[in-house]
């Protein structure tokens, strides 16, 4: 090598480029999206979920009110003065609240604890104010102390989502009834595809995967383990997949209920299929 | 106990290991477990040692697979991979103890690969007559150090890491300690000690392709060889099969012989399975001398891949089965090489892998000619004789390794009182090791590093000859004196050339044992070919090669091989 | 002349340091760790860097490369922007020795604290359990200690928790352990208190730096966090337990 003298030059890096991180890759991208997707997702949940109305056409129920209280419990809900889906909603938002997926979602984008991997938010960093949630420099304290300790009760919230689920089931088969006989529409598919999607969702929980047979130490001792291990080794296929599904489930959730809405509004209007 | 001064610190425990392979943790946990206080010294962090790299499997004939098998199989083609140049007291007590060193593992919270019936799994390899390595997928190495390593820290040995060994100190005739310096600091270390335990491993950095870690610069033997023990057969260098070719950056690491045992096809640019002109009975899974040479044939004679290595193909088993067995092969190459295993060939050649040779031990207790000197792993020799088969050395490591402790705890138990460190030679040992400072205008140590490995690759390679044998004893003179020469910038701490430039001198050392010794042998047997002289002879099958140090000169001889006792030799007479 | 790429390697020590600029030339199927090889053999003999096995299997060769953790014998040269200077420096989570040589020796005095493997029947030979128990145990098993997780799990490298926290390669560990067919020890207390698992808040950096791929956060980091809801935080489980619907669990005290 003749130039390796040359080679030897030192060039110090400006010391602010390393501020909150030397990547050079475009790691803003996945937290800013989640950021985006995820509040969008609120904004209009909460605002659906305030209407009251526009929930119901002909046999197809919006996901965001069903159960349909105010028809299954007159006599309780029939003078509820706010929209019933306010009673509704945070059963599933705290289901995926304390998702472990979920949380590893929002932790990063709306409390940039961290942003991404090796992108350092300490110091003079902006942080975003939920980051004290979980305690800053060495005050952190993460899952805990109150209030994120109680992400421990997230197979509570399963145990509920999954009663959800049978529920929408209801609503989905129930959208092929209509008052002149059986007939598929679009929100039927909907619906179904809807339920569908919540139900992988729902079913490759991690606590789910863990009540199935997760527990066990030893697979094989028995009968009942080796079914139990069947039953895990097979949901946690769909387990590997949580993310893909939450937000899958995540997107049509929100899309039935616009679906719902806009034919009952009339702006769209529902197509027979047969 | 610790003391300190300016110039060093000095430790004193019972028992020394050098080398946290393997064959050290084993025997640390041994000497430990003796109620001795123990220290394990190694060059590099716990747990990075060479045998991590293992990935085959361990052989030990436990019969799980395959009834039949037995101490006294494994025993025999043992001997017969090795050419009968095996010390038999040794390839017999491997074959006998190795299951029981695997359930001992077991115990320790190794986790191997499973039977339908839930015992531990055995895979075929090269030379093994039955079924017989038990594995972990291919990373077989990684279970046993770390299994090791769990079961070590919890016993109570000192452990000096990233500490580097340079001298072992003598008490009139017997082992009294050791000096080193913290690779960190580049501070001074003495050890005070009635028993050192070398296991240092191998020699492989001295070539150009090689699988071995920077690790493997033989200061173990060096070390040894300069206070008087004596080393053995250091012309038996294995050259495994089969290493990748290509990228360059890579050529050498290993692809493990588990490709081969799980039914790895060889075959050149014909398309020809070429093993079958060679050894049409074991195909693939003939011994490693054997099929290094049928390569090195086809790629010589024009039939090889495009980057000079012949084609392994695994592909047909599927790729599910692949990931499963074979699991790091499939990333190494999808990662460095862009290839993948699970739908095409890969390429592979021979590279530098093992060295048979090292030092002469007692099959017992694995103690060298030296008081209180004891040695075990790839750094002692004997147990493999002219080849070693696939398998046998994660055996070897766990067997001897446990014996060397043994060896040694006794050895300490019945020393009553701590050997006196010389200062003399502690002085002497500090300036050696400091010199290259004191030069400024020398050359840097990776030049000569190159130059050695270029010499050793090309003329003691996989097929030498006596001119080249020759030319490259008198090189290796020259290379030493530039090795002694040359010099270093920086300071002493992590100083990665100034560790290179002490490393050098041993690989010169065993550079020079593997090339006098290699030229002596006028034959080719196991690891060791020669062009002029390439059958058996009848009079090299009698003896091990022989290397002491004689003043500032190398003797090289000869010392006949242990007779072995009848009732083994009848074992060879039944199988006919 | 052949293709190019220049490092901007970090030289320095406690005292301090910057970073120092070096020309390689590229070949074709280089990592990272061969460049840092040429800087030493032929530019700056005494550049620290540690390595042993250069085949991804000894977990020697931590770094930081253009920011991301990896293991710098794994990191094609033709996988990165060379237009632009790499950076390549030590990782950031442990005290700086020389270069890119860190001091990780809290790693080993934290595996020290995990009570090792203790089965309640010594004699192996009877042993049966097959390889459907041990998957689990096994994929935990492939950890080679090249402590890029610890390094990029933000509670250690961004709020110090050292003290409080072993880390994702010993909550890997840990559930190595804990689901291991064979082994009797109940390391629950430790892994919810010592351990501080609670301090993990799922944020997968671990599993993304992962060279050898294992799943830290779902396989071994979730799991446990549910087997610790058993424990201290599901009233209904304890209850089941305490009444026989529900398996004791096998477990002794450490
Ligand atoms: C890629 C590869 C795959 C392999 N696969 C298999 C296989 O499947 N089956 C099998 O049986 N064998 C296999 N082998 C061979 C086997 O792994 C080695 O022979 C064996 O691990 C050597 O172990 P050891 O304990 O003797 O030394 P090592 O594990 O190499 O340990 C040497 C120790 O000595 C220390 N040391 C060296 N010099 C000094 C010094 N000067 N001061 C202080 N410490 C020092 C080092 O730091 C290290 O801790 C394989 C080898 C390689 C390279
Ligand atoms: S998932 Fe938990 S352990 Fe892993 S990096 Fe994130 S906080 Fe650390
Ligand atoms: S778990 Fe993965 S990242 Fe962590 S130390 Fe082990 S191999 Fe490295
Ligand atoms: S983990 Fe996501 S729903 Fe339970
Ligand atoms: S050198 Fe072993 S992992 Fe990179």
């Amino acid at each position: 090598m003749s130039d390796s003298l040359q080679a030897m030059k030192s060039t110090p890096l400006k010391s602010t480029q390393g501020w909150i991180t030397f990547r050079t890759d475009a790691w803003w991208v996945e937290p800013l999206l989640t950021l985006i997707i995820l509040g969008s997702f609120g904004m209009y949940a909460t605002w659906a979920a305030l209407q009251g109305v526009n929930y119901q056409w002909g046999p197809y129920l919006s996901p965001f009110y069903s159960p349909n209280l105010v028809e299954w419990f007159p006599q309780w809900f029939g003078s509820w003065p706010f929209s019933p889906a306010v009673l509704i909603l945070p059963f599933p938002l705290v289901f995926r609240a304390t998702c472990y997926y979920y949380r590893k979602a929002y932790y990063r984008s709306f409390f940039t604890s961290p942003p991404a991997c090796a992108v350092d938010i300490t110091g003079q960093a902006p942080k975003s104010p939920l980051a004290l949630l979980l305690g800053q420099g060495k005050g952190y304290t993460g899952e805990t102390a109150f209030p994120l300790i109680l992400q421990n009760a997230h197979r509570y919230a399963f145990y509920f989502a999954a009663l959800f689920i049978f529920i929408l089931g209801y609503d989905a088969i129930k959208a092929y009834v209509w008052t002149d006989g059986f007939h598929v529409g679009v929100g039927s598919l909907v619906l179904t595809i809807n339920v569908a999607l919540l139900g992988l969702y729902t079913f490759s929980c991690h606590s789910w995967r863990h009540l199935l047979g997760g527990c066990i130490d030893c697979f094989s001792c028995d009968k009942m383990t080796q079914v139990r291990h069947k039953a895990w080794e097979r949901q946690s296929l769909l387990n590997e997949k949580h993310m893909q599904f939450a937000w899958a489930s995540l997107l049509w959730v929100a899309f039935s209920d616009i679906y719902v809405r806009l034919v009952s509004s009339g702006v769209w209007t529902d197509y027979r299929l047969f | 106990m610790t003391s300190y001064n300016t110039k060093y610190e000095t430790h004193t425990h019972d028992v020394v290991v050098v080398g946290a392979g393997g064959a050290g943790l084993r025997a640390a946990i041994e000497a430990s477990s003796q109620g001795l206080s123990v220290a394990l010294v190694c060059k590099s962090l716990l747990g990075k040692a060479h045998t991590v790299m293992a990935e085959g499997g361990v052989a030990a004939a436990m019969a799980n697979v395959d009834s039949a098998d037995g101490w006294q199989t494994h025993f025999k083609d043992t001997m017969k991979g090795g050419k009968f140049l095996n010390n038999w007291r040794m390839a017999q007590l491997h074959a006998q103890e190795a299951p029981d060193r695997i359930r001992e593992l077991e115990r320790w919270g190794a986790v191997f690969d499973r039977t339908p019936d839930g015992r531990i799994l055995q895979r075929p390899f090269g030379g093994h007559t039955y079924r017989r390595l038990c594995h972990v997928g291919d990373r077989t190495g990684l279970e046993l150090i770390r299994t090791l390593q769990d079961k070590g820290v919890h016993s109570g040995i000192d452990v000096f890491m990233e500490c580097t060994l340079t001298h072992l100190l003598k008490d009139g005739d017997r082992i009294s300690g050791a000096f080193g310096y913290w690779r960190e600091s580049g501070r001074f270390v003495i050890f005070n000690t009635k028993a050192v335990i070398l296991a240092t491993g191998g020699i492989g950095k001295a070539f150009k392709v090689t699988s071995n870690s920077w690790e493997y610069t033989a200061d173990g033997h060096a070390m040894a060889y300069n206070i008087g023990a004596e080393m053995i057969d250091m012309e038996f260098i294995q050259f495994h099969p089969t290493g990748m070719v290509w990228p360059p950056g890579v050529k050498g690491i290993l692809v493990t012989e588990a490709v081969r045992g799980e039914g790895g096809r060889l075959t050149n640019n014909k398309g020809e399975r070429f093993m079958q002109n060679v050894d049409p009975e074991r195909m693939e899974l003939s011994t490693r001398d054997i099929v290094a040479k049928a390569i090195n044939r086809e790629v010589k004679e024009g039939r090889g891949s495009p980057h000079g290595g012949v084609f392994l193909d695994i592909s047909y088993r599927g790729a599910d089965y692949i990931k499963k067995k074979l699991p790091s092969m499939y990333h190494q190459f999808m990662e460095l090489a862009d290839v993948d295993i699970t739908k095409g060939p890969m390429e592979v050649g021979p590279t530098t892998h093992y060295t048979m040779g090292g030092l002469r031990v007692d099959p017992e207790s694995q103690q060298t000619n030296i008081p209180g000197l004891f040695a075990a792993g790839e750094v002692s020799a004997g147990m493999h004789g002219g080849n070693r088969l696939g398998g046998n050395s994660l055996s070897d490591l766990l067997v001897f390794g446990r014996r060397a402790g043994l060896g040694a705890a006794e050895f300490a138990k019945a020393t009553q009182q701590f050997p006196s460190i010389n200062d003399a030679d502690v002085e002497k040992a500090i300036v050696e090791v400091s010199e290259p400072f004191e030069r400024d205008k020398g050359e840097s140590p990776y030049a000569v590093h190159r130059d050695l490995q270029d010499l050793m690759q090309n003329k003691v390679g996989i097929i030498r000859k006596e001119a080249e044998l020759h030319e490259a004893v008198t090189e290796l003179q020259a290379l030493k004196e530039r090795a002694r020469v040359c010099s270093v910038e920086g300071s002493r701490q992590f100083n990665p050339g100034w560790h290179l430039a002490l490393d050098l001198r041993s690989m010169l050392i065993a550079s020079e044992a593997a090339a006098r010794c290699a030229l002596q042998r006028k034959e080719s047997r196991g690891g060791h070919t020669r062009e002029d002289f390439p059958e058996y002879d009848a009079h090299w099958s009698t003896v091990n090669s022989t290397i002491r140090k004689d003043g500032d000169a190398m003797a090289v001889s000869t010392s006949p091989l242990p007779e072995m006792p009848s009732e083994l030799k009848q074992l060879f007479e039944e199988a006919k | 002349m052949s293709k190019q790429a220049v490092f901007n390697v970090y030289r320095g020590s406690q005292e301090g340091g910057d970073f120092q600029e070096f020309t390689v030339p590229v070949e074709e199927g280089m990592v990272v760790l061969d460049a840092m090889h040429y800087v030493q053999g032929f530019l700056c003999p005494d550049l620290a860097v540690r390595w042993n096995c250069k085949a991804a299997k000894c977990g020697s060769c931590s770094a930081e490369i253009n920011g991301k953790p990896g293991l710098m014998c794994k990191t094609r040269i033709d996988d990165l922007p060379i237009e632009s200077p790499v950076s390549v420096q030590p990782i950031k989570s442990f005290p700086i020795i020389k270069d890119l040589v860190t001091d990780v020796s809290w790693n080993f005095e934290m595996n020290k604290k995990i009570t090792p493997f203790t089965p309640d029947n010594e004699d192996v030979s009877s042993w049966r359990y097959y390889q459907e128990d041990v998957d689990r145990v096994q994929e935990f098993r492939k950890c080679i200690e090249c402590f890029l997780c610890q390094d990029v799990c933000h509670v250690i490298r961004n709020h110090e928790q050292k003290p409080k926290f072993v880390g994702p390669r010993f909550m890997v560990r840990l559930a190595s352990l804990e689901m291991h067919p064979m082994d009797r020890v109940d390391r629950l207390p430790f892994i919810k208190e010592e351990a501080g698992i609670g301090l993990c808040n799922i944020t997968k950096c671990c599993t993304e730096v992962c060279p050898e791929d294992i799943h830290i956060t779902d396989n071994a980091i979730i799991p446990l966090k549910e087997r610790v809801v058993d424990e201290y935080y599901d009233p209904v489980v304890g209850l089941l337990r305490g009444i026989g619907i529900l398996p004791k669990r096998n477990k002794k005290k450490p």
